[in-house]
């Protein structure tokens, strides 16, 4: 018994009873980094993966292009990331089935998409999130399995779940954030001194000592609290592992530069202005955090799900606008509701960009990265479930095809999900349950 | 006696974290108030109308792990700091180095208090080990209690309450340490204090007059007004209030200050009216006193010139009356620069009446709702009214829209107003076929529904055991609603009989371990028994 979290434990509780079946163990899977390594230390470059999700969708007939394959034009909605086009992958037409449960509208897509399960109301996510099983898989040997950030500077803007209903807990603010990753604990990985902190080796042999509780309280727990158990133990030794690292001397990061200080200190709020200018401190902590191995993975929301952007001194928020505000009869669409969803995909295109300006080896880091970008429905002003909209940047240490536009009409989206899983290595053989159920990835996007 | 020997320990039949007010209660409990919890804690899952059964359906996250471990080495380090190390209460014969017999006196002590029962034997061995190898390590005594503190303040023990059941004449229940945790949380939202332990280390709690005494107790506390503080602010969901925002254009007097006065004023106005006044609870949505600090002076155009909280008591025929016609309520429940009859009558029925509205068709158009812009649509009511032309959303409109309309004389930012775009507010409104104006009638109108206070039963009941009731609990439940009612709904009497029901503390059927639902080993029990829930 002892301590020791067997494979197979760990294993069941990290699926958590996700409708996900394997082909082969998970752990027993290393990433691979496709031959790529570091000109200077020789270490080979790990691939990177990270969700970006914006709340309140596009507009369908104006986000679209008309042809599919390579030479795809950038259609109006998409201008805004026609310099990146070489860089993404755009898929169009997938959609969320609920199997007759009710549209739970800005929930029901956008969690069928994360778990493969369309849920009846918020409280039924229960399965875990593919961006967790990613991390799952491939966010280990860092400090941090995840980051997960709202830019919104709310606390229920996640999307991340390693299951069981509990949602991840975003950084709120580009403060708690550069606190979590360059604050007490960090190591800078170029600085030549490397003493194993003490105080970390009597930590990790404390945590240790949880062995006897564990078996004691399992040993009659009931199946549900059983799993509450699990999960914890599972989470004790997530930090177990964390501090086991930090003993050992961290490989040099060769494009890691240590942030010089806290960044500098905006207002948190919904407004666009504030939360345009949160995202970016955000992202720029989060690729200082990838280049200096603290994190593989993150989990970036821009705005949630029922968009709660505004404009200062305006009544309307982004998703009020797409319910309330009139289709301009010239121009064919909501003009308020799609600025706002233009200023979100703002966001993302300087993702992109920074992402292209990150150095690494021979290349940068879109060479190593996925970033898996979507909103929680198309159309919102009718809660729309097809159409939904879904971006993958970067071209995953090889493995994904960028710009391509693929077009699906009415497949399940949870095939984007187990494409980018498969992007990532992560050899699921399906995802999803009932009609969301998918065991083909999409293969023309992989290598 | 701080341990107890090792024994077959008995079937877990529940475990759910605490909250984070129940965490900071029990720092606060243990170790005093000035010991600071800096940082966040693991977020706290709202599950079927509250955070209480949403803490015992979810667990600790790797992130939420982290967090416990770093708050518990900040509270650890502070509890044995120089200013504070008095709290170990003896003295080690080498500061530099371990002592196992003080710091089995310590953590014996303070394990039992955390863990809201005696450690076993074992289990206290264990820390008393790891006080000793963080001394060795760090050559400081009161580092290696440090050390080992930390490690029980991320222990499930503490983390989660866990609840165990005994066999007793038939049936299982819960035993005593189980039974002590549950009207200690129940009533106070706190752990055992050091009476209620003894009372469960003596039996009294398995014996009806026992538990009498300790109820009546808690009760009969100033304590018990944190346990009612506690279980509105879960009911009433008043934890929106700490991450609104409003638009500050629209609504320039709107601050987190102002939203934390909203919060505070609310629970203020709950315990002045049910346990001070010991009032009827349907009083609360009709009360027109209240209680003020400087910044909701300004709200409420009234000055306060004190730093504290002043009470203030509305003339008769003020519309501000009860706590639905508080900005706390007013606020939360609306856009963030417009308020939301749809949203308030929403809340209303789910948070005070416990009844579930349907989400709103997915294909709606919404235009003429929000269309302010359109002078023949000035007030809500108009906006609404055309609306609900539409027969799909005519069905849930009305159970939601009669409710909040009668509040439109207060804006999204709570201000009071008598026109909107120019035109009169309408305030009139029905429920179940009574028709009333504004939030006074509205008060009346609830007051006469019976789903008022079964809602009240019912959420004190899910608020102690954290599950909604199950088919079989809705008569006993009802019998204590009746009899409440009758005796005009006073908290302190649906807690106590609550507290003193027999069926509180049943095991959850269904739900317990193999050996709960099976009963125990054949050597075990009676051969002439049935377990209950077999």
């Amino acid at each position: 018994m002892g301590r020791e979290v067997t494979r197979r434990r760990l294993f069941r509780s990290a699926l958590g009873g996700a409708a996900v079946s394997l082909c082969t163990p998970l752990l027993d899977m290393a990433l691979d980094d496709n031959g790529a390594a570091l000109a200077a230390t020789g270490q080979p470059i790990p691939a990177r993966f990270g969700t970006w999700h914006w709340g309140c969708g596009m507009n369908p007939d104006r986000w679209t292009p008309a042809v599919t394959g390579a030479d795809w034009e950038p259609t109006p909605e998409l201008q805004l990331l026609a310099p990146h086009k070489k860089d993404f992958s755009l898929f169009t037409g997938y959609a969320a089935m609920l199997d007759g449960r009710a549209n739970e509208p800005h929930i029901s897509a956008v969690w069928a998409l994360r778990t493969g399960y369309a849920p009846k109301t918020k409280e039924d996510i229960q399965n875990p999130s593919f961006d967790a099983l990613i991390a799952k898989a491939a966010g280990g040997g860092v400090r941090f399995r995840t980051l997960d950030m709202a830019a919104t500077g709310r606390r229920t803007d996640s999307y991340s779940t390693t299951g069981g209903g509990a949602l991840a807990a975003p950084e709120l603010s580009p403060l708690d954030l550069y606190q979590r990753v360059f604050g007490s604990g960090f190591q800078d990985p170029n600085s030549s001194a490397f003493k194993p902190d003490p105080d970390i080796m009597l930590r990790l042999s404390v945590l240790s000592a949880f062995g006897e509780e564990r078996a004691a309280l399992l040993r009659h727990a009931s199946a549900s609290d059983r799993q509450k158990l699990d999960a914890y133990f599972t989470s004790v030794r997530e930090v177990e592992q964390q501090l086991a690292l930090q003993l050992e001397k961290p490989p040099p990061a060769e494009a890691c530069v240590v942030p010089s200080g806290p960044p500098r200190v905006l207002p948190v709020s919904t407004e666009i202005e504030e939360v345009t200018a949160n995202h970016k401190l955000m992202v720029d902590l989060t690729l200082m955090a990838l280049k200096c191995n603290q994190t593989k993975v993150f989990n970036i929301v821009f705005s949630p799900s029922a968009s709660t952007l505004r404009k200062a001194g305006s009544a309307d928020t982004h998703h009020l606008l797409t319910h309330q505000e009139a289709v301009d009869p010239k121009a064919g669409y909501q003009p308020g509701a799609t600025w706002f969803s233009q200023r979100s995909l703002e966001g993302l295109a300087y993702l992109i960009a920074e992402l292209g300006k990150a150095k690494e080896g021979a290349g940068t880091l879109l060479d190593q990265i996925l970033v898996y970008a979507h909103s929680d429905t198309s159309y919102a002003k009718e809660h729309a479930l097809d159409e939904l909209p879904v971006i993958m940047v970067g071209r995953a240490g090889g493995r994904l095809k960028t710009g391509l536009h693929i077009r699906e009409e009415g497949a399940p989206v949870t095939k984007t999900a187990l494409t980018a899983m498969h992007a990532m290595n992560l050899r699921v053989g399906s995802f999803g349950s009932q009609s969301l159920e998918v065991s083909q990835a999409i293969g023309q996007v992989l290598v | 006696m701080a341990v107890a020997a090792d024994q077959p320990r008995e079937p877990v039949v529940s475990i759910r974290r605490l909250t984070q007010d129940q965490y900071r209660q029990s720092i606060a409990d243990v170790f005093g108030d000035d010991i600071k919890i800096s940082g966040r804690l693991q977020p706290d899952p709202r599950r079927e109308g509250l955070i209480a059964v949403g803490v015992s359906q979810s667990s600790v996250s790797a992130s939420g792990f982290e967090q416990y471990d770093s708050t518990a080495r900040d509270i650890a380090d502070q509890v044995t700091d120089a200013t504070h190390r008095e709290l170990v209460g003896c003295k080690p014969v080498n500061a530099a180095k371990s002592d196992d017999a003080c710091a089995r006196a310590f953590l014996g002590n303070a394990g039992r208090l955390l863990f809201r029962r005696p450690l076993q034997s074992t289990e206290l061995d264990r820390y008393v080990g790891l006080a000793g190898q963080g001394a060795v390590a760090r050559k400081d005594f009161y580092r290696g209690i440090s050390t080992s503190l930390a490690n029980m303040l991320v222990s499930p023990s503490f983390l989660f309450r866990t609840e165990r059941a005994v066999w007793d004449g038939g049936h299982y229940r819960l035993d005593d340490y189980s039974v002590a945790s549950r009207i200690s949380f129940l009533i106070w939202n706190a752990p055992p204090d050091e009476a209620l332990l003894l009372a469960a280390e003596h039996g009294e709690l398995g014996t009806p007059d026992g538990l009498r005494r300790q109820v009546d107790r808690l009760l009969a506390s100033p304590r018990f007004e944190a346990g009612v503080r506690a279980f509105f602010a879960d009911m009433l969901a008043l934890e929106d209030l700490d991450t609104l925002q409003k638009d500050p254009t629209i609504y320039p007097r709107f601050n987190s200050k102002l939203a934390a006065d909203a919060r505070e004023q609310t629970l203020r106005t709950i315990v002045d009216t049910l346990v001070r006044r010991d009032e009827d609870y349907s009083a609360l949505f009709a009360t027109r006193r209240t209680f003020l600090s400087r910044t909701l002076g300004v709200l409420y155009g009234m000055p306060v010139t004190s730093r504290g909280w002043e009470a203030y008591e509305f003339p008769a025929e003020d519309p501000r009356a009860g706590i639905l016609a508080q900005p706390a309520f007013l606020m939360a429940h609306a856009h963030p620069g417009r308020s939301s009859p749809t949203l308030r009558g929403k809340a209303i029925r789910e948070l005070v009446l416990c009844q579930q509205v349907p989400a709103p068709p997915p294909n709606v158009d919404f235009a003429i709702v929000q269309n302010v812009q359109d002078p023949k649509f000035a007030t809500a009511r108009q906006r609404i009214a055309a609306h609900n032309t539409q027969a799909m959303c005519t069905g849930c409109h009305k159970l939601m829209d009669p409710l909040g309309l009668p509040l439109e004389g207060f804006d999204g930012g709570a201000g009071m107003r008598t026109t909107e775009n120019g035109a009169v507010i309408d305030l009139s409104g029905d429920h179940n076929g009574k028709r009333f104006v504004g939030a006074p009638g509205l008060g009346s109108a609830l007051a006469a529904d019976p789903a008022l206070s079964s809602c009240l039963v019912n959420r004190l009941y899910s608020f102690g055991a954290g599950r909604t009731p199950a088919a079989d609990d809705s008569g006993w439940l009802e019998a204590i609603r009746a009899s409440s009612v009758a005796d005009g709904l006073k908290i302190r009497a649906v807690v106590r009989a609550v507290a003193l029901s027999d069926e509180f503390y049943r095991p959850e059927p269904g739900d317990g371990s193999a050996e709960v639902a099976a009963g125990p080993s054949a050597s075990a029990k009676d051969a002439k028994e049935t377990p209950h829930g077999s």
